[in-house]
């Protein structure tokens, strides 16, 4: 049995996904939650969108946005409730739901983005 | 297998308040900006359900956007918004420190490290927005 631990990577997961939610979140909220809906910019039509998403380097693209972003959100998430809430006594279980979550998330990107017509 | 840990006194650890962040402008700022990962987990969120409603045509794009007017979503997005900013300022700011360069024995100064993070910043997101806008 291997006595190495998982956590280097999940740290490594978590600076990655820290940079590439820094950069591309904001840009991509203001946009889509607030500009478009709130009528500051003419949205882009559907058939433009799904244009814009079918290229395989947009889908990459967004697979490493939703892929890191989710693993790096998990991350700093479960040291919230461990730091901030101090739940110690459930940490296998929120380990699992954290990192569970962003896997399942993963999986729904990858699968969202192969399903793109 | 017996752990040989188990037997030994555990050394002793004072019970903090669950509300110690509450304590000091410093911690608060702390959890907030772990708090941020609540609303980067909801933008991918977001953007998944925009990536189906894109794929399953026009009517299911108009349902996605006339979602996103609700008041409810505005103020969540308004929220995650302000979350998320805030989650990359306090990012960039941090890079000095965990990225320290040395030059000729010399610290590099932190803005010469987290000034380009920012300059890189402001021209991706303008390149985004040019991408998406361009139409």
């Amino acid at each position: 049995m291997s006595n190495r631990s998982n956590e280097p990577l999940l740290w490594l997961l978590f600076s990655a996904g820290g940079s590439v939610s820094a950069m591309l979140m904001p840009v991509h909220l203001f946009l889509f939650a607030l500009a478009f809906p709130l009528g500051w910019l003419d949205p882009p039509s559907n058939e433009t969108l799904l244009a814009l998403i079918r290229p395989p380097v947009v889908r990459v693209y967004l697979f490493v946005f939703c892929f890191l972003s989710l693993f790096h959100g998990a991350h700093r998430f479960r040291f919230t409730l461990y730091d901030g809430l101090q739940i110690k006594h459930l940490n296998a279980l929120i380990n699992v739901l954290c990192y569970g979550g962003a896997a399942v998330g993963t999986v729904t990107a990858a699968y969202l983005l192969w399903r793109i017509p | 297998m017996i752990n040989p840990t188990e037997y030994l006194p555990r050394s002793y650890h004072r019970r903090m308040s669950t509300y110690w962040w509450l304590a000091r402008w410093s911690y608060l700022t702390f959890i907030l900006r772990e708090a941020s990962s609540v609303f980067v987990g909801w933008t991918v969120l977001l953007t998944l359900v925009q990536i189906w409603a894109v794929t399953h045509g026009p009517s299911a794009n108009a349902a996605f956007h006339e979602w996103m007017r609700h008041p409810l979503m505005l103020g969540v997005n308004v929220i995650a918004f302000l979350f998320v900013l805030f989650h990359a300022v306090t990012w960039f700011s941090l890079t000095p420190k965990a990225m320290v360069i040395r030059v000729k024995g010399q610290r590099v100064p932190d803005w010469a490290i987290s000034g380009p993070n920012y300059a890189a910043w402001v021209l991706v997101s303008l390149g985004v927005a040019w991408i998406v806008l361009r139409g």
